[in-house]
């Protein structure tokens, strides 16, 4: 049993109760509520007569329904079911009194980019959504969980989960990272290595040199994938970065108050003699940047790296229906292979420096004639960030569509789909089959600038043969932009 | 069919005390198997299905695209062909992905009460326990065993115990493993937890006022 860590340190300040099941009633900090896993749990609490037991730990936005062109926005939404999902929310959070990020609010976004930019995620929490991302919140030291919907329910009657104690893995990623590399390379890699499976039953404490260099996006695209490795929840301990991200944001502490939280921050850090269950260290020294090649999110390979043969693979069978459904040849590498769709956003990498780095890529460059090229902003905040910089005109020069915020073709919920056999090179997190929204449809998964990069290409391309502009816009604070 | 009442069927919801939560000891009735690793919740459920307000039209979608052929017809897939079974063999990390509960809400409105496989993922795992479906994980030798039977027995009883931890099938009994909170949550019917949770909010409540962060 793990001792002295973050995740047990977090745990114990905020468990109510043994229950009869053997687990633990675990009581939530923050509860992140969006359209489309929520009405049901609404539904329940009303047929049950009960009210949300704490409103106040609790917020809403809309996002993985919601148009990103802006006169899709323009109500009643052209989907009826979409605007029935919105009309629930929207009620549903006023009658409970929960604070709520619609459409009309220019804070509107992911719920994953909307918590942390707006300070609402802090050190030491518990987080949960429903929704699998949660595990990105973690990346300031929370515990972060997506749960499903009779969960919801669950929190919101008693503002608890029932839950068990997971084991901790310690995921030390030793190395220095390359120009061009980043944390999504990082944590494709790291999925690669232990599996989609590898995490079931344990959280991930990343930490090592690669992990602490990462500013806070990094950090969260980090997290974000925990899930995609199995690991339901995954954490980094917080530090001055951490501290400096959330100095200003909106609903962070101010003053003296900030300064007293932090006493709190730190003391929750892992102790320095903490006791692990498990300890994997993963060298991203010189890694390449990485892109899959399958439909699962570890059949991924550096850029430079050939396709491997389905039996060097840990499952075959899998590998080989996979290369049948990409097209991909084992033993060549991915350089060169086609793409039709280029997508940037979502809650890995839908957040300024996301937008900044693939910028930084397209600065003078267009996009391949053939290429549909999506730039989907991951809040409203976001987008006006970007767009006080500047950075929105290199997008629209390059040939990008620059759209409103949403989870959008992440998993195409709204028009934004793969059309037919489509091959899509994208900053989300799933390339399973059918994700994007065609069931025929490719995706393969790469950082934001690799996206870039193979836009202009109009193939998957090494990010580091391209000369990339040192600045891109004019930095403009993110608390600057609010309102 | 189950001895006990069933699992939580949709139009069959808990009562707001909790106390009509039945307990869910035994499974049987017979299999489907569905073969492969890391089955994800966008197969199990596609993304566009999940547009509604409730769980009721969920069975339709169970497997919607494995189901059909690229013109829209239904194909041969075991949810097409082993209507009526209620036991669901799987293999490794089966319902990785999202954190959807119209997963298992739909396996479940198309008639599963108990899921025998390799591993499951645990967001996964967990709504199953909120919904009162049993898991038992197997070896995977096992797991491609009771798979293969099925498909030559497609008639034939399975059962799963949920307090012996173990399938019956062919005249054997294999042992497997139910997590220990789902045992506890089926046999005393306490897998709804919120009714019970509900008794500590006044704990829930007092751990609110000690956290340092609930006053922003």
């Amino acid at each position: 049993m793990s001792e002295g860590t973050l995740y047990d340190k977090v745990w114990e300040r905020h468990k109510v109760a043994d229950l009869p099941n053997g687990q633990d009633q675990l009581f939530i900090g923050l509860h992140l509520v969006h359209e489309v896993t929520s009405p049901q749990a609404f539904g329940m609490l009303r047929e049950r007569d009960m009210e949300v037991a704490f409103p106040d730990r609790t917020v809403a936005t809309t996002d993985h329904i919601v148009p990103t062109t802006s006169e899709g926005r323009e109500r009643p939404l052209a989907d009826e079911r979409a605007e029935e999902m919105l009309t629930h929310l929207e009620h549903n959070t006023e009658d409970a009194g929960i604070r709520f990020f619609g459409l009309e609010d220019d804070r509107q976004g992911i719920a994953h980019v909307v918590g942390p930019e707006l300070g609402f995620v802090q050190p030491g929490m518990t987080v949960v959504c429903g929704d699998s991302h949660t595990s990105t919140h973690g990346a300031f030291g929370a515990i972060g969980m997506g749960i499903g919907t009779s969960q919801i329910r669950d929190v919101f009657a008693t503002g608890s989960i029932s839950a068990d104690k997971k084991a901790v893995r310690r995921v030390e990623v030793t190395g220095e990272l390359g120009d061009g590399v980043g944390a999504k390379d990082v944590i494709l890699h790291v999925i690669r290595e232990l599996g989609v499976d590898g995490g079931v039953g344990h959280v991930y404490e990343y930490g090592g040199e690669a992990i602490r260099s990462l500013d806070m996006e990094g950090r969260l695209a980090v997290c974000n994938m925990s899930i995609e490795g199995g690991a339901r929840a995954g954490y980094i301990n917080p530090d001055e970065t951490t501290y400096e991200y959330l100095r200003g944001r909106e609903f962070a502490p101010e003053g003296e108050a900030f300064e007293e939280r932090k006493e709190y921050w730190e003391s929750i850090r892992s102790d320095e003699d903490a006791q692990y269950d498990d300890w994997v260290e993963v060298d991203a020294d010189d890694l390449a940047p990485q892109v899959s090649w399958g439909t699962n999110p570890e059949q991924v390979v550096g850029v430079d790296e050939p396709v491997p043969q389905p039996a060097e693979t840990r499952d075959p069978d899998a590998a080989e229906s996979a290369q049948a459904h990409t097209e991909v040849t084992p033993g060549e590498t991915m350089e060169g292979h086609e793409v039709d769709v280029a997508f940037l956003g979502t809650c890995t990498n839908g957040r300024v420096a996301d937008f900044r780095e693939a910028a930084r890529v397209l600065k003078g460059r267009e996009v391949a004639d053939d290429v549909r090229a999506l730039a989907v902003p991951g809040s409203g905040t976001v987008k006006r960030t970007l767009e006080a910089e500047g950075i929105d005109q290199v997008f629209k020069d390059a040939g990008f569509q620059w759209r409103e915020a949403g989870c959008s073709m992440c998993l195409a919920m709204n028009d934004d789909a793969l059309e037919g056999d489509e091959v899509c090179a994208s900053s989300s997190n799933r390339n399973y089959v059918g994700r994007q929204g065609s069931t025929e449809g490719r995706t393969h998964l790469m950082s934001p600038a690799m996206v870039a990069a193979a836009a202009v290409e109009g193939a998957v391309t090494d990010v580091r043969e391209f000369d990339a502009a040192d600045e891109v816009g004019e930095p403009v604070a993110d608390a600057e932009v609010d309102g | 069919m189950s001895d006990d009442a069933p699992g939580s069927a949709g139009d069959d919801a808990p009562g707001t005390d909790g106390t009509a939560v039945p307990a869910i000891r035994r499974v049987a009735g017979t299999g489907v198997p569905v073969r492969g690793d890391d089955i994800d919740t966008d197969q199990i459920l596609p993304a566009r299905f999940l547009k509604a307000v409730t769980f009721d039209d969920m069975g339709e979608y169970a497997f919607y695209d494995q189901r059909r052929d690229g013109d829209g017809e239904l194909n041969d897939h075991p949810f097409n062909e082993y209507q009526g079974a209620n036991v669901l063999a799987v293999n490794d990390n089966f319902g990785c992905g999202s954190s959807r509960e119209h997963a298992p809400q739909g396996l479940m409105r198309w008639g599963v009460e108990a899921i025998v496989g390799e591993s499951f993922a645990e967001i996964f795992q967990d709504n199953c326990k909120s919904l009162g479906i049993a898991t038992l994980a197997v070896d995977h030798e096992d797991a491609v065993d009771l798979q293969d039977f099925i498909e030559a027995n497609p008639d034939a009883g399975i059962e799963v115990d949920v307090r012996e931890e173990t399938v019956h099938y062919d005249g054997k009994a294999v042992e497997g493993d139910v997590p220990d909170a789902m045992r506890e949550a089926l046999l005393e019917g306490i897998w709804d937890t919120t009714a019970v949770m509900r008794t500590n909010l006044d704990r829930a409540k007092a751990v609110n006022d000690s956290l340092p962060y609930t006053d922003d």
